[in-house]
């Protein structure tokens, strides 16, 4: 049960990542909250405004990130068979899909601003309280979503580059483990919001 | 268990390790949790010697307002006061300093669970606390906010805000990553035999703060986040003219901070739990309920936050059933108070300097306490909420809780850490000065409040101006007190006697190593055959 240095704690560090999600979820928690209270209070607004949403570049978007999760969890199982190229190779699918799924959401973005619908826009002010909220918690959300999208790319880039040098291998899969892990989750908190953003027309 | 003896000349952490060219970098650089510890600790106490000043100079300004600053200057000096004792000191406080130094060490741990994110947390403490620090010389006006940055003066304030905000955001990840090693580290790296009910009761108060820690920081987070998005890019979520809800802002906020109260308090009881049957030589009276009412402390924080706000706008079911919630928390934190009585009744007590402090705690924290119920009932808070009583209840909870076991706990493991001892005339004259200090200081506060001198006011009528004199006086007791505490401590690092390994015939882990400790702890990691207090062969042994 106890363990000291000396020799690598893949559970206990497999607990560290799952005790950063819980950090994460509460994260995210308190804009779900801030979505729930606003949408109870301005249910119309919310139906009116998610009618500007591009729901077929958020439906490509879905697509593309649970496939990307589906990647990294099978290039940690090849990693367990030993399979180092095909498992690195998944990983870089991984990123591209990530790096994709950016893209598409900066032309979404890009999409909104121009017809002036960003925070503080003089057309948003005039569209009322609810739809002002919408979209201000529509960037908020997606944007810190993409900062996970982003950061996750990074971090397996990383793993990568580890992969190929042989440091993570059959024995020590625990770091892919716990990128694995936090893309899936990256990958949850778009399931969720998805439907509240697009769907909900 | 065999109380090894000091081998002089053995290497302790402080010890240079020759990695690096410069000692500085040695220290930020190294991954050992005693040395971050201390370095935290040197840390936490710099910046609760400036909050000092600062709270000093409030209550100077306060004896005749206006006459050494004006009212601008006195809401940005009230609100950096409170900025930086919570968020740079009380807050990181106790689990970063004594925690970072001893867990590992209490529980027969030769590191935490993740040293380089240790160490990656202590360099974020340090970014934080330097971009907090930042907003006070920017160009601009410091915050005048109040520490709780209430929307939507926080928004719309034209002073520097964004930047104090952002390096709480960063000290709040700091929290989180400390608290995540502290409950990986007690799951997964107790020494062999350690089961969790032969763990110390300081462990387990630090195992119930890193769970509020990992699950209350995150949303202070993401609100201060929306505090720095509504500034830059004018998202509204509590503006009223964009739609939004400043209340939701509270509620978002409290939903932390009360919980933080619980960070900051619950390592605090752990240390009292540690000195009391060190210094009656018994064992903790109630073992599993201590440590169990921590866990329950922590579980029942997390539904209070309301009662923060039982003015600012609730309905009324909302605000009973958070009364009532809030009682509740009295239960356990009775159980603590009970049971370190019990452990000191037939006791053979020693009053040192620690269990001086300890019982201070024990007397101030209950009536920090028991006003706590009052203002936790709708009626009486109605009449008290805006009042000094808040400031005073406040105080006596934050300062006479956890300030005072930090003191405490300097005191107990001072030979520990510093391999010195500490004169114990000079320790009792400064406990003096700051106990009597203390209680002028706050006391003054509850009487004041219930006259009804709102609080956060640079000015006041004449009427209150006898308990404002009365105070102020108390903080000069208070300040000296502190003066020749730190400055005995101070001099006790330099000039004081060599400590032997266990000064006070302590029972538990890090007793039994030598003070300072090498820097791996235990050269051989014990084994573990029994609780942490067993003080009982003790008594047999020198019965007659």
């Amino acid at each position: 049960m106890s363990t000291q240095t000396g020799h690598i704690d893949a559970a206990g560090k497999k607990m560290g990542m799952w005790f950063f999600l819980f950090t994460e979820i509460l994260f995210f928690g308190g804009m779900f909250l801030l979505y729930s209270i606003f949408r109870y209070k301005y249910a119309q607004d919310f139906h009116n405004a998610a009618a500007e949403e591009n729901i077929v570049l958020g439906t490509v978007n879905t697509a593309i990130l649970l496939t990307s999760s589906l990647c990294i969890a099978l290039s940690i199982s090849a990693i367990r068979r030993g399979e180092r190229f095909f498992s690195s190779w998944l990983q870089l699918v991984t990123i591209v899909m990530g790096v994709a799924f950016l893209v598409i959401k900066y032309f979404e973005w890009m999409a909104k601003i121009d017809i002036g619908i960003y925070p503080d826009s003089p057309v948003l002010l005039k569209m009322g309280g609810g739809q002002t909220l919408f979209f201000g918690l529509y960037y908020v959300m997606t944007g810190l979503h993409g900062l996970h999208v982003l950061v996750g790319c990074v971090v397996i880039a990383f793993m990568m580059h580890f992969t190929m040098k042989q440091t993570i291998n059959r024995g020590n899969v625990a770091r892919l483990e716990n990128t694995g892990l936090y893309w899936h989750f990256v990958d949850i908190v778009w399931i969720y919001l998805y439907p509240l953003f697009y769907l909900i027309t | 268990m065999v109380q090894m003896s000091e081998s002089p000349g053995e290497a302790s952490f402080y010890a240079r390790t020759g990695r690096y060219r410069w000692a500085i970098a040695e220290w930020m650089m190294s991954t050992d949790h005693k040395r971050i510890g201390v370095m935290y600790l040197g840390a936490i106490l710099s910046f609760f010697s400036v909050g000092v000043v600062l709270g000093f100079l409030i209550r100077l300004s306060l004896l005749d307002p206006g006459w050494l600053m004006g009212a601008q200057t006195y809401n940005e000096f009230f609100t950096v006061h409170g900025v930086i004792q919570i968020f740079l000191f009380i807050i990181p406080g106790i689990p970063v300093a004594f925690g970072n130094i001893f867990l590992p060490i209490l529980i027969g741990a030769q590191d935490v669970a993740f040293p380089r994110i240790n160490r990656l947390s202590w360099w974020l403490y340090v970014t934080g606390a330097l971009i907090v620090l930042l907003s006070l010389f920017i160009k601009g006006s410091p915050p005048d906010t109040g520490w709780t940055f209430y929307a939507p003066y926080s928004i719309r304030t034209p002073a520097n805000i964004s930047t104090a905000v952002l390096g709480v955001f960063v000290l709040g990840f700091s929290s989180i990553l400390t608290g995540l090693n502290f409950v990986t580290t007690i799951h997964r790296m107790r020494a062999p035999g350690m089961r969790w009910f032969r763990m110390p009761a300081f462990p387990w108060t630090l195992y119930a703060t890193g769970w509020v820690q990992m699950l209350a920081t995150p949303v202070l987070a993401i609100t201060l986040l929306f505090i720095v998005l509504g500034r830059f890019f004018g998202v509204g979520f509590f503006d009223p003219s964009k739609g939004g809800d400043p209340i939701l802002y509270e509620h978002l906020f409290w939903m932390y901070s009360h919980p933080a109260v619980y960070i900051m308090v619950l390592p605090a009881m752990g240390i009292i739990s540690e000195i009391v049957p060190v210094f009656s030589r018994r064992a903790l009276f109630g073992y599993v309920a201590v440590c169990m009412s921590a866990l329950g402390i922590a579980i029942v924080g997390y539904a209070v936050w309301g009662h923060h706000m039982f003015t600012s706008g609730m309905s009324d079911t909302a605000r009973v059933i958070f009364s009532f919630i809030t009682f509740l928390v009295a239960v356990p934190s009775g159980v603590k108070i009970f049971n370190w009585v019990a452990t000191l009744y037939k006791g053979s007590i020693s009053l040192d300097a620690p269990l001086l402090f300890a019982c201070s705690f024990i007397f101030t924290f209950s009536i920090g306490g028991l006003t706590g119920l009052i203002i936790g009932s709708l009626a009486p808070n109605l009449h008290l909420h805006g009042t000094y009583f808040i400031v005073g209840h406040f105080h006596y909870v934050m300062f006479g809780g956890a300030g005072i076991s930090i003191l405490a706990g300097l005191h107990y493991w001072f030979p520990k850490i510093t391999g010195r001892m500490y004169s114990e005339r000079y320790a009792r004259i400064g406990w003096l000065n700051f106990f009597v200090g203390f209680h002028i200081l706050y006391f003054s506060m509850f009487v004041l409040g219930f006259q009804g001198m709102p609080r956060r006011y640079f000015d006041y009528p004449p009427q209150y101006h006898t308990g404002h004199a009365v105070s102020t006086m108390g903080s000069w007791f208070l300040a000296l007190g502190l003066v020749i505490i730190f400055g005995n401590l101070l001099y006790g690092i330099f000039r004081g006697q060599r400590a032997p390994a266990n000064p006070w015939g302590g029972k538990t882990l890090e007793w039994t190593i030598p003070s300072p400790p090498p820097p791996e702890n235990f050269r051989e990691i014990p084994v573990i055959t029994r609780g942490a207090y067993h003080y009982e062969d003790e008594e047999v042994r020198e019965a007659p």
